[in-house]
């Protein structure tokens, strides 16, 4: 049972998505666990063959605990695919068929692939016969399938999202994955009605409905908020510190950036805040690694966690894995997906538990100021409120400015108000000077 | 032009005769001609009484020569007149389709301006009294085709009456049509009934869930078949297009727009008819707030038979217009 | 060009020498058009009307300013007699805004309502019974007036034909039709597509008074027409005339002309209306060479005139295409 979460003792296993005997390969999502949080899924992190399931559906064990045994692949590119590995394979094929509830059509018996990359495939809907395979012996993984979503120019075989025009709209509008609706349409087609059927279940239920269960589990949601926060006040002794910086320059590079790009490609400026943090993470490291322990310890890495405020109440904040090495397109890209699916729930453990640092942009809300509690055991977080107009001054003339009021919350005991200042004028100069935005490395 | 006071309930037919009364008296220009429409008092019994009361001259019976006499009345109008020139119903008036595409629609702009047609052509349309193929044709989604002529569809007593006035008035060739099946419809009528316009569509019923757009014949239907589907939870809007060319875009674009749902109800045979040209005006103006495929109940492509259940089957009815909708509601086409 | 009635009794010089004017001023008028048109000037159809001048001079003679003319494709002589301008007439050809129909139209849709000249209509007895329906207007509303309908003797095969017969002398309509009978309906010789090719009994069939006349004899063309029309517009009902002539050149611009000899196009020539009718001047000591030399060269001045027009227009904006589809005023 991985931790999801600094506060996180134990978790509910509530699906198992393979069985003995299933190949499994690196990243694949083998479980479904249930937090006081959310429900996230689970990754395996080696390649090979589940041995045993250790664990079963609905028990609640801490974390820690082993939830199933896996016989680690010897030399990958020297195992032949044996008759008997595919003969599993194909069992395995079957096993997904009869918990399928839509197939898609195609010589399914012959195509090898992870039960992960099936389900996957069969979720967004995608023709695993137009998928390459990489991983033991050419079967598909979960990770080829979800390149072949990712890419967008990719000619899609059978398996389209089918959807009216009209619920593709809303569901963008209201911030919901279509691709997670059931569709009762035609042919599986997502309507507006299954819209609304996703947002209701999203949303808590009257408390007279069989959907009891589900608000319990908002309640249990809120309340493990609360524990952290509460937490992260009482134990981590915060100082604060804000800059206000001049977004011309950014804005201006947006415009132009924005100009070469397709509409569905287009940048937000948070895209930009996000990477000027990262950046800025980077150059002052004490502000990017967790406190453990009574120690710091140092991320290598920076994995910036988002604020994201779900619909039904609460909040998460998941994290882009090295977002400095993302230039804003893809930083933007991946803020998109990170949003669809905090909202639809279905984050990985990882992301839960991977956050060096975080940013909460609450711009949308019409503050201009914030003043953040920082995510125990992550020792900063950093605000932004909204663009506003304002008088500035420019090489002694006065004119007015686009400008933005950045706030670092940062815990005392691994920084001080020096390192944190040097950090808020770090993200002002990367502000300031767009193109720097676009490093990678 | 002012009203006549009739009585209050008055049937389609008696609504048209009184229109035609109307403009007889209060312009001179205007005369009636066509195929019995005086002696035996008009086909469809229109015209009854109003050779009695205008003459010979103005209530004019013409040899069985379609082309000669829309022509005729083409010419006139091009000479100062007003007819009203009746063909005795849409299957005909192929005969005469030379002189109204071929002139009506064209002088004014052939002419650069010079010459403009004020010709009203009336005609009775449509199927379901079992007379078969060469007389039970619905041809005006053909002829909204045109450009240059404006094509009318009326489908209430109001709208006859008050159509024939507009139609009288306006400078250029407009093709009414009357569905031979509404002429005894009854409704009351206002007694200082007004002219109406000839060129917006109306919402008979208002909806939020489907939009069902028809006109002339299957008005009737189309609102019937809304009134069971609110039965069952489905709130259908109406809409009555009353003029076919010009099609009121705006108003069925609002309404689809509303509803995210529509389907066109049209006794023309589907392929190529009025309803293609609705479905894609929809799908051109409104394709983002679609939520099904646009959905089309016309007449089977078949001759019309003869044979009771056969015609039934083959015409649009309340049942196959229900179950569209209901089709639209879960997404389908 | 202006519009004189003739004197009954003898021909007078001045009179004698209208028609030559008028009819060389179609003629070479036409003669202009084939140039234009072989250079690309002239676009579309275009159907020229040589060697049938005597037919719309002569016709034209008996009508009178408010009468109306209802024309066929082959329609600029009936314009040009008429009194329609000739600028306008080859501005139209020219497709420009200064054309009649401000280019909309073309050759085949000459349209003048200052001079009641009702438009040439493309569909073969496509005119028939719209002259019928003005008939019918001017009788309704009680004015004297004759509307002049000419068609080629394609027409009589078409049903609108005899439908428009029957109307005109059912209703007792003032009509005057004008068949020229060319004898080749396009590339269709008389004979092969009329049982009857006797076109005036066709028409006295439905009780219309019809005489066949020598289309190629001006002053024979303009006696008679005098004659119809005084007994139209007296409400005497339809007239028919069938004005036996001949087209020397093609139908159209395409036509390679296949279905007759080239014989007999010389044949008719020698029976050309302006040449013989000049012959005839000349014998009655009307005209003499300086005098024709006259009318040439105010004929070519007037084609010139008419070439500089049409050259000179303007072409109608494309963003007012859609105007003319229904009226701007009142809709």
């Amino acid at each position: 049972m991985p931790a999801l979460g600094a506060e996180m003792d134990a978790g509910t296993l509530v699906r198992w998505l393979v069985k003995a005997g299933d190949r499994v390969a690196t990243g694949d999502i083998v479980a479904e666990v249930e937090t006081d949080k959310a429900t996230v899924q689970v990754e395996v992190f080696e390649a090979g063959v589940i041995e045993s399931l250790l664990v079963p559906e609905g028990e609640r064990v801490p974390v820690g605990t082993p939830l199933a045994r896996v016989k680690a692949a010897t030399d990958i590119s020297a195992v032949p695919v044996s008759p008997t590995a595919r003969r599993l394979v194909t069992v395995g094929n079957d096993a997904a068929a009869t918990t399928a509830t839509r197939e898609p059509a195609g010589p399914a018996a012959t195509v090898h692939a992870t039960p992960t990359a099936r389900r996957l495939a069969q979720e967004l809907r995608i023709d695993l016969g137009g998928v390459l395979g990489t991983g033991v012996g050419g079967v598909i993984t979960r990770a080829d399938v979800e390149g072949v979503a990712r890419a967008p120019s990719q000619p899609v075989a059978a398996g389209r999202l089918l959807a009216s025009p009209f619920a593709r709209r809303i569901a963008r509008d209201r911030g919901i994955d279509i691709s997670a609706v059931q569709g009762t349409g035609p042919a599986g087609a997502v309507i507006a009605a299954d819209i609304a059927r996703e947002e209701s279940r999203a949303r808590p239920a009257p408390a007279t409905t069989p959907l009891l269960a589900a608000a319990t589990r908002t309640d249990a949601r809120r309340r493990a908020i609360a524990a952290a926060m509460e937490r992260s006040k009482r134990e981590i002794p915060h100082y604060y510190l804000g800059a206000t910086v001049d977004m011309t320059n950014a804005l201006d590079w947006l415009a132009r950036e924005n100009a070469k790009r397709p509409v569905s490609g287009r940048i937000l400026y948070a895209a930009l805040l996000m990477k000027a943090v990262a950046l800025a993470a980077r150059e002052l490291p004490e502000l990017n690694g967790y406190w453990v322990d009574g120690s710091f310890r140092q991320s290598a890495a920076v994995h910036l966690g988002v604020a994201i405020s779900l619909r039904e109440g609460g909040l998460v904040a998941p994290a882009i894995h090295d977002a400095d090495r993302m230039d804003p397109g893809q930083l933007m890209a991946a803020l998109r997906d990170l949003a669809a699916r905090a909202r639809a729930g279905s984050l990985r453990s990882s992301e839960m538990s991977d956050p060096t640092i975080t940013v909460t942009n609450l711009g949308e809300q019409g503050v201009e100021t914030v003043f953040p509690i920082i995510f125990a055991p992550q020792v900063a977080i950093v605000g932004f409120g909204r663009i506003v107009e304002r008088p500035w001054a420019v090489k002694g003339m006065l004119s007015v400015s686009p400008v933005i009021t950045a706030s670092l919350a940062a815990d005392h005991r691994s920084s001080d108000g020096h390192r944190g200042g040097l950090f808020l004028r770090a993200i002002e100069r990367f502000l300031m000077e767009p193109e720097s935005l676009c490093r990678t490395t | 032009m002012t009203a006549s006071k009739i009585a209050t309930r008055t049937t389609y037919r008696d609504a048209l005769r009184e229109a035609i009364r109307e403009a007889l008296h209060a312009d001179e220009r205007v005369f009636l001609m066509g195929e019995d429409v005086g002696r035996y008092g008009g086909c469809y019994a229109v015209s009854k009484g109003l050779l009695e009361e205008f003459g010979p001259e103005r209530i004019r019976d013409t040899p069985l020569s379609e082309s000669a006499f829309v022509g005729a009345g083409i010419g006139a109008a091009l000479n100062g007149m007003r007819p009203i020139v009746e063909i005795m119903t849409v299957n005909f008036s192929l005969l005469a389709l030379d002189q109204i595409v071929n002139n009506a629609a064209t002088i004014l702009h052939m002419s650069g301006g010079q010459y403009n047609v004020p010709i009203v052509i009336r005609m009775p349309t449509g199927a379901g009294r079992q007379v078969a193929a060469q007389h039970s044709h619905s041809l005006e989604g053909w002829y909204a085709h045109i450009p240059g002529i404006r094509v009318v569809a009326p489908a209430t007593v109001p709208d006859v009456r008050g159509m024939l006035w507009t139609a009288i008035e306006n400078p250029d060739p407009v093709l009414m049509f009357e569905h031979a099946a509404l002429y005894n419809m009854e409704d009351d009528l206002a007694e200082d009934a007004a002219p109406v316009d000839l060129d917006r569509a109306a919402v008979r019923r208002v909806g939020s869930d489907i939009s069902l757009i028809t006109y002339g014949g299957t008005l009737g239907k189309t609102a019937e078949a809304a009134e069971q589907l609110a039965r069952d939870g489905i709130e259908a809007e109406v809409i009555d297009l009353r003029s076919l060319r010009p099609l009121d875009t705006e108003t069925i674009v609002a309404s689809v727009a509303k509803t995210h749902r529509a389907v066109i109800v049209d006794e023309g045979w589907r392929s190529g008819s009025i309803s293609a040209e609705i479905s894609a005006r929809i799908v051109e103006r409104c394709f983002y707030e679609l939520d099904a495929p646009v959905g089309r109940v016309c007449t089977v492509e078949v001759p019309i038979p003869y044979a009771k259940h056969l015609e039934e089957r083959a015409l649009p009815q309340v049942a196959g217009i229900v179950a569209a909708a209901n089709r639209a509601v879960t997404g389908g086409g | 060009m202006t519009i004189q009635s003739a004197v009954h009794s003898g021909p007078s010089a001045a009179h004698g020498l209208t028609l030559f004017r008028e009819m060389l001023g179609i003629r070479r008028f036409e003669e202009k058009c084939a140039e234009l048109y072989s250079v690309g000037k002239i676009r579309g159809f275009l159907h020229l009307y040589v060697g049938e001048e005597a037919v719309a001079v002569g016709v034209t003679q008996a009508l009178t300013p408010e009468d109306a003319v209802v024309s066929t494709y082959r329609e600029h002589g009936h314009a040009l007699a008429r009194g329609v301008a000739a600028g306008p007439i080859l501005a139209e050809m020219y497709g420009k805004v200064e054309g009649c129909s401000r280019g909309r139209g073309g050759s085949m849709h000459i349209f003048d309502a200052s001079k009641r000249f009702v438009g040439g209509n493309a569909i073969v007895g496509g005119g028939l019974p719209l002259a019928v329906g003005m008939a019918l207007a001017d009788k309704l509303r009680g004015i004297e007036r004759v509307t002049a309908c000419f068609f080629g003797e394609g027409a009589v095969a078409e049903g609108e034909f005899h439908e428009s017969m029957n109307l005109a002398a059912l209703w007792s309509l003032p009509v005057l039709f004008c068949c020229e009978n060319n004898l080749y309906a396009m590339g269709t010789a008389l004979a092969r597509s009329e049982s009857q090719t006797d076109i005036a009994l066709k028409a006295a069939n439905y009780e219309i008074p019809a005489w066949p006349v020598d289309g190629m004899d001006v002053e024979a063309v303009e006696h008679l027409a005098h004659h119809a029309a005084e007994s139209v517009r007296a409400g005497g009902g339809p007239c028919f005339l069938e004005l036996r002539t001949y087209r020397f050149r093609a139908h159209s611009m395409y036509d390679p002309e296949l279905y007759r000899e080239k014989s007999e196009v010389e044949e008719w020539k020698k029976r050309d209306p302006i040449a013989n009718f000049v012959s005839i001047l000349r014998e009655r000591g009307h005209a003499d060479e300086a005098i024709i030399a006259d009318v040439e060269s105010e004929v070519a001045r007037m084609v010139e005139q008419a070439v500089a027009f049409a050259e000179a227009g303007t072409l109608e904006p494309e963003e007012e295409l859609e105007r003319f589809v229904l009226s701007e005023v009142g809709q």
